[in-house]
């Protein structure tokens, strides 16, 4: 969010208008009169078009201010519920403009770019006025020095009366880029106030997931109040999980596999029906190479509890983890479950194969004839296995 | 012949001595993969018994990759090594000039990658290094019957014409159980990253290049302009006939799939595109992993 980014940018010394982040109307009072003067009083949601949607105010004074924060807060945009402001100085702006850096994944490298053009939706100036971006090539190595900051600057054209202050500010937007193992970051728009400085105006960080370990610090910028209730629980079960909005609960097995089940489910989905629309999967769960009962339970209990699953489907190819193990990691799961006091209701349609598929299906077989009628049934193929979970999930 | 790895293969193991290095050692060895040795620092001068695995298998632990490939005749490496020590095990074995580096390792940061990358790049300029990087975060590369580095099992199936190349791992476990009568040349698992070494063009060029491999499969997924990529690559320098599979039509916008570099950004990136890219190079695309295996089926009994 855009205190989040502006918080980094600060501690990389990104020149950032004053301003505090609040949760209260009274705290808005506060941080405006701190602040003196004229303020714009910002909702702080994951989601762009906040001004269309009347989620940035200007006020006047500290009693202005609390009044603005009032209506902003507990808005929603976008399916986004405010539940803080950002309370900043106003300015008044002379010129908009923009940089960022990025990950470049076809060259494998980082791009920078750069525009006079500032404050607009990038994508839309890089389809309709390409000349006017400019995309500089950054070595992973090399970086961004005094050099190869001028040489952004300069391909951008930034105006000589701010071509220093915009070389200095994209130094330390670099630093903030690497230091923070960032993917992303964004100053749209950098402005030039009338008295001729170069402010970060709003910004977006995007923080790489996999460099946590060596920023505990990110964690604080995790919004837990915005993220699904059971994309929340799956997460603090260490799952890999993604809630859609369907029908079929999906466990599988390697991320590759998962996506491609998700397809394979909705085109089998399409010809079934179920509250006047086709039959379509409810989530994305991996649960890795080694498919534990542990893990195999903790998923199955996340699934479970989606009302809006009707039918579940496991689908595991047995590679490293033969499917014998598999099967009876399926079996202690619904042993694990119901210890737990989590009786499953839902049918299951399962499908193994690959490594020891015989044996892994005479177990699950075993398991399934002491289980009620049709909880678990078996279906040797995964289109077929597809089709019969759409199925059953369209039936109830 | 295969491609990038075959029985001459010399495969040393960065990180041999955790948990999945050595459980994944047991299993190259036991697939008649040439391991000649293991890498770790702090464990230098151990002997590691895996003569339950194969015969002649008692394993030094040399203290650097450069050390390991004097003593061994190592021109294979196999990372096992924890994401935040995996850019020092990558920069390492490319100074010590490794032919090929598989790096297994899942959760790299994205810098480390993108530095490493770029490393390895200068390292062949103004070294003559030239090493080929395949990963991370994938599964490796088999050649059935000759050799295998990294964790696909080798029990899936044997040698044959057909040449795989893939993002996921278990996507490419399900294409080579659904051909495992016909075999396969070489998998190359080239991982789900959004910064990764080998590409399907680098692996695709290599399999027109290679005599054994007859027709090919290509299984893309969500994310990144890979695929369009190759499919202008297949368009002009492939002749051999490649079918497709690409995976995540039901993602949404937005949210990584699983596998870091699986994520559909606004419009860019979409299985979709990625499908008619393929398409148009006039690669047949499957809806599934069953008819992707259908289509390459029909076309290997015209070869």
């Amino acid at each position: 969010m855009e205190y989040q980014a502006k918080e980094l940018f600060a501690k990389h010394e990104v020149p950032v208008l004053p301003g505090s982040v609040v949760e209260t109307a009274d705290a808005a009072r506060a941080a405006a009169a701190e602040i003196g003067g004229q303020v714009v009083v910002k909702a702080q949601v994951k989601t762009g078009g906040r001004g269309k949607a009347g989620g940035v105010k200007l006020a006047e004074n500290p009693d202005e201010a609390a009044e603005k924060a009032g209506a902003i807060l507990g808005m929603d945009i976008k399916g986004h519920t405010v539940h803080r402001v950002l309370v900043t100085q106003a300015s008044d702006i002379d010129q908009e403009y923009y940089v960022s850096y990025l990950l470049d994944r076809a060259n494998r490298t980082y791009l920078a770019m750069a525009s006079v053009e500032g404050g607009v939706e990038i994508e839309q100036l890089a389809v309709e006025r390409p000349e006017a971006l400019a995309r500089i090539p950054v070595d992973a190595i090399a970086g961004v020095d005094a050099a190869k900051a001028a040489e952004i600057a300069d391909a951008a054209r930034f105006p000589a009366d701010v071509r220093d202050q915009v070389v200095d500010l994209l130094q330390k937007l670099w630093t903030v880029f690497t230091s923070e193992d960032a993917t992303l970051v964004e100053v749209n728009p950098l402005v030039k106030t009338p008295d001729g400085k170069v402010v970060a105006l709003d910004g977006k960080v995007s923080l790489d997931d996999n460099a946590e370990f060596r920023h505990e610090e990110h964690a604080q910028f995790e919004d837990k109040a915005a993220a699904d209730p059971l994309e929340a629980r799956a997460k603090e079960k260490d799952l890999n999980y993604v809630k859609l909005s369907g029908e079929v609960g999906i466990i599988g097995n390697g991320a590759g596999l998962v996506m491609s089940t998700l397809d394979v489910v909705a085109y089998a989905g399409e010809e079934f029906t179920v509250d006047g629309h086709s039959v379509k999967p409810a989530n994305f769960l991996d649960i890795g190479g080694g498919a534990s009962a542990e893990v195999m339970a903790n998923g199955l209990e996340i699934i479970l509890s989606d009302a809006e699953v009707k039918s579940v489907f496991v689908n595991v190819f047995g590679g490293i983890t033969a499917c014998d193990a598999v099967a009876n990691g399926i079996v202690h799961a619904f042993e694990l479950l119901e210890s737990r006091g989590d009786e499953v209701t839902k049918p299951l349609v399962v499908r193994l194969d690959g490594n020891n598929a015989e044996e892994g299906r005479r177990i699950l077989s075993e398991f399934a004839a002491k289980a009620p009628e049709g909880l678990i049934e078996q279906v040797d193929t995964m289109d077929g296995a597809a089709r019969r979970a759409a199925e059953l999930a369209a039936a109830k | 012949m295969a491609i990038f790895l075959d029985e001459n293969s010399r495969i040393i193991v960065q990180g041999i001595t955790g948990a999945e290095g050595t459980k994944h050692t047991q299993r190259m060895l036991r697939a008649g993969a040439k391991i000649v040795g293991g890498v770790n620092a702090r464990k230098a001068g151990q002997e590691l018994d895996f003569t339950e695995f194969s015969p002649e298998a008692v394993l030094t632990v040399y203290g650097t990759v450069a050390e390991a490939m004097d003593k061994t005749g190592a021109n294979v490496s196999v990372a096992f090594v924890p994401p935040k020590f995996t850019k020092d095990a990558v920069v390492e074995a490319v100074d010590a000039g490794i032919e090929l580096l598989v790096v297994i390792t899942e959760g790299i940061p994205v810098h480390d990658t993108a530095y490493f990358w770029e490393y390895a790049q200068t390292a062949a300029v103004q070294r003559g290094n030239k090493t080929r990087i395949v990963g991370p975060n994938c599964p490796g590369v088999i050649s059935p019957g000759k050799s295998n580095a990294g964790i696909i099992p080798a029990d899936i199936t044997g040698p044959g014409p057909i040449g795989l190349v893939s993002k996921s791992g278990t996507l490419t476990y399900q294409m080579m159980y659904e051909l495992r009568d016909i075999g396969f040349s070489t998998a190359v698992g080239i991982g789900g990253d959004p910064v990764i070494g080998t590409t399907h063009i680098d692996a695709l060029e290599a399999f027109e290049a290679d005599p054994d491999t007859r027709a090919i499969v290509m299984i893309g997924e969500i994310g990144g302009d890979a695929e369009e990529r190759a499919a202008a690559y297949i368009k002009e320098h492939v002749t051999k006939p490649v079918v497709g599979y690409v995976a995540g039509f039901t993602a949404p916008e937005g949210k990584t799939m699983g596998h870091a570099g699986a994520i559909v950004s606004g419009s860019s990136g979409t299985a979709q595109a990625k499908k008619e890219a393929l398409e148009a190079a006039g690669v047949a695309v499957g809806k599934t992993p069953s008819e992707t295996a259908r289509l390459m089926r029909e076309i290997y009994q015209k070869l």
